[in-house]
């Protein structure tokens, strides 16, 4: 395959989302301005001017109407997709950093780090249909995390909120009452920082990146651990196949070590796992640094990669990898 | 005085001659162009090629041919998808220069690189190790897995530090292979199957030499094709010979910066007597319009 690559960001890249229909690409990076790309052929359509931070995350409406982005300024802003235009911004003390739309788009989780004096915090806010309406408060704030929270994400039918951070514990509250439910085990849970989480297209199940050098798979309702994916790098990034059964691993060295290897040597590719038998099936190279985000197209037939190095590359799948 | 008359009706027949070609060439490019036969269009056929071919004066008056080529793929997408795709482009997009560049189709030809060979599908089961250790023979060191201990990525299994440790494999037996040994690749999974592949060197009465062994029956089975079909590609040839029996590799050598098949291949089989067979039947066989040559690959010189 020849993959498409994409250069409209200056600086790493952060997070990628592809909306329900699979046509638009959105692409979070370090240098302030979110981008959305049509996704089978990488023109730029956009960029969601505003933020004066990092972009950490973003999400999209099930729609394709509104976006919602969380930025290392201490906002999270809602974003009219077809024309780029602010349409609000929650004001927080401390950066932004996961951020999703709970089904039917009328919740949305945010999460703040630990910054300055204040703890890590996880928020519901209500989006308004009207604009008018759309207030700052929020709904629900669960604290009690210790060390950042990289991830936050509704569980099955919004009952839940699913966490993973810095404290290498996935742990699942209640959405109403912001009630701890369940807590990932020590000893079969990761290690070290988790720094992804993406859901399966059911959100039956979600796949859980560690610098521990291993992927895991856990069941979305009782946090029972599935599979494990060994690999032998930190894993920044992770998503599920929609359609087949595998699983995309992403990662590289520290980006701080990335001068010092080649580029063979700092396995910067993209690491197909097979979802059941959790053996490696193949890899996919060409970045330049360490994967920072992964996406799946939900038709499953493409998938984006965003390195460090700045670069949003979309690969199409040949026909030879439908053939597994 | 006729005689200048006459010469002075020549110069001005001349000069109308003259202002009459003029005119011919300036109108002569827009015939020229009606001239041309039309743009034919051919396709898209079943796989989704189609083909323009169109006539054109280029800059110096010739006549030129140009044939377009182009792949037609039909992409079903939601209405909403559609209307977006009109969205006037915003932000930093709407201001972007022509030729900013922003997206570019790689130059280079991205292979997803399976850890395992392709075409090999039912056979998985029975071929792991062989896979396994057809990828250390690339020397890649992708998969470097010790087959005395298990350990992955640290040492070959002719260099495995436990090697005076592991079991005897001889007295295991014979029928299947033994998942005490520790190979982890293998454990568990091969064990079960009834008359699942045992490797030459776990056989009974097989010697026993380890790594030289194994390399030379990958090599022994190892089967060259030439005068192969530019269309044919590693699960076309893992179709044709997969029908003699299990298969451990297929290779369809590939120009590089091209990507067009150079017209030989390799395929390795399992068991010696299936490549025998598929020999004999496929050497002059008519595959693809062309007369196959198929016999054993020369073994590799060191």
């Amino acid at each position: 395959m020849r993959p498409i690559l994409m250069k409209g960001h200056e600086r790493p890249l952060t997070f990628l989302r592809y909306n329900r229909d699979g046509d638009l690409l959105f692409s979070c990076a370090k240098d302030h301005t979110p981008t959305v790309w049509y996704a089978d052929n990488g023109d730029r359509l956009g960029t969601y001017r505003g933020h004066n931070g990092a972009v950490w995350s973003c999400d999209v409406s099930r729609d394709s109407a509104r976006l919602i982005t969380g930025s290392a300024d201490q906002t999270a802003k809602l974003w009219d997709v077809s024309t780029g235009r602010e349409l609000f911004s929650f004001r927080f003390d401390a950066p932004a950093r996961s951020v999703e739309f709970a089904i039917g788009d009328a919740l949305a989780v945010i999460t703040t780090d630990n910054f300055m004096d204040h703890v890590p915090t996880v928020q519901v806010k209500h989006i308004a249909e009207d604009l008018d309406d759309q207030t700052d408060e929020s709904a629900l704030v669960i604290t009690g995390i210790k060390g950042r929270i990289n991830r936050a994400v509704w569980g099955p039918l919004n009952r839940t909120i699913i966490t993973a951070g810095e404290d290498a514990t996935i742990r699942i509250w209640d959405s109403e009452t912001g009630k701890l439910l369940k807590e990932s085990d020590k000893e079969s849970g990761h290690q070290k920082t988790i720094s992804s989480l993406s859901k399966s297209s059911d959100w039956s199940h979600f796949i859980t990146g560690s610098l521990d050098k291993s992927a895991k798979l856990w069941d979305a309702r009782t946090l029972t651990l599935i599979k494990t994916y060994v690999t032998e790098r930190p894993v920044n990034a992770v998503d599920i196949s929609p359609t087949h059964d595998t699983v995309v691993l992403g990662g590289g060295q520290d980006a701080m070590n990335v001068t010092m290897t080649d580029r063979r040597a700092g396995k910067f590719e993209a690491k197909f796992y097979h979802k059941i038998l959790q053996e490696e099936i193949g890899g996919v190279k060409g970045h330049f640094g360490p994967i920072n985000a992964l996406a799946f197209n939900p038709d499953g037939r493409s998938f984006s990669s965003g390195g460090e190095d700045g670069y949003v590359r979309l690969h199409h799948f040949d026909s030879d990898y439908f053939k597994m | 005085m006729a005689a200048v008359a006459m010469h002075k009706q020549q110069q001005q027949h001349h000069h109308t001659e003259r202002w009459a070609d003029l005119l011919d060439d300036d109108g002569g490019d827009l015939d020229l162009g009606m001239l041309l036969p039309p743009p034919v269009v051919m396709g898209p056929d079943a796989k989704g090629i189609k083909t323009v071919t169109e006539y054109r004066i280029d800059g110096e008056g010739n006549k030129v041919k140009v044939t377009t080529t182009k792949r037609v793929r039909t992409v079903r997408r939601s209405r909403s998808a559609i209307e977006r795709r009109s969205w006037p482009k915003f932000g930093d997009a709407a201001r972007e220069a022509a030729g900013s560049r922003l997206t570019m189709v790689c130059t280079e030809e991205i292979l997803f690189d399976r850890t395992r060979a392709t075409g090999s599908k039912d056979k998985e089961l029975s071929t792991k190790v062989d896979s396994l250790v057809k990828a250390n023979d690339k020397g890649g060191g992708l998969l470097m897995v010790c087959r005395t201990c298990g350990k992955k990525g640290d040492h070959w299994t002719s260099k495995c530090p436990y090697k005076d440790l592991a079991p005897q494999q001889g007295e295991s037996s014979a029928d299947r292979p033994p998942s005490s040994d520790g190979s982890a690749s293998q454990g568990g999974r091969g064990a079960g199957v009834a008359g699942a592949y045992v490797p030459v060197f776990r056989r009974s009465g097989a010697d026993k030499s380890g790594a030289d062994v194994m390399r030379r029956r990958n090599d022994e089975n190892s089967i060259r094709v030439t005068n192969l079909s530019e269309d044919a590609r590693d699960p076309d040839l893992a179709e044709l010979f997969g029908q003699f029996g299990p298969l451990n590799r297929v290779y369809v050598a590939l120009d590089r910066a091209t990507g067009a098949s150079r017209g030989f291949g390799f395929v390795n089989f399992v068991h010696r007597e299936d490549g025998e067979r598929a020999i004999k039947n496929l050497n002059g066989y008519g595959y693809d319009n062309l007369i196959l040559c198929v016999d054993w690959a020369a073994p590799r010189p060191n």
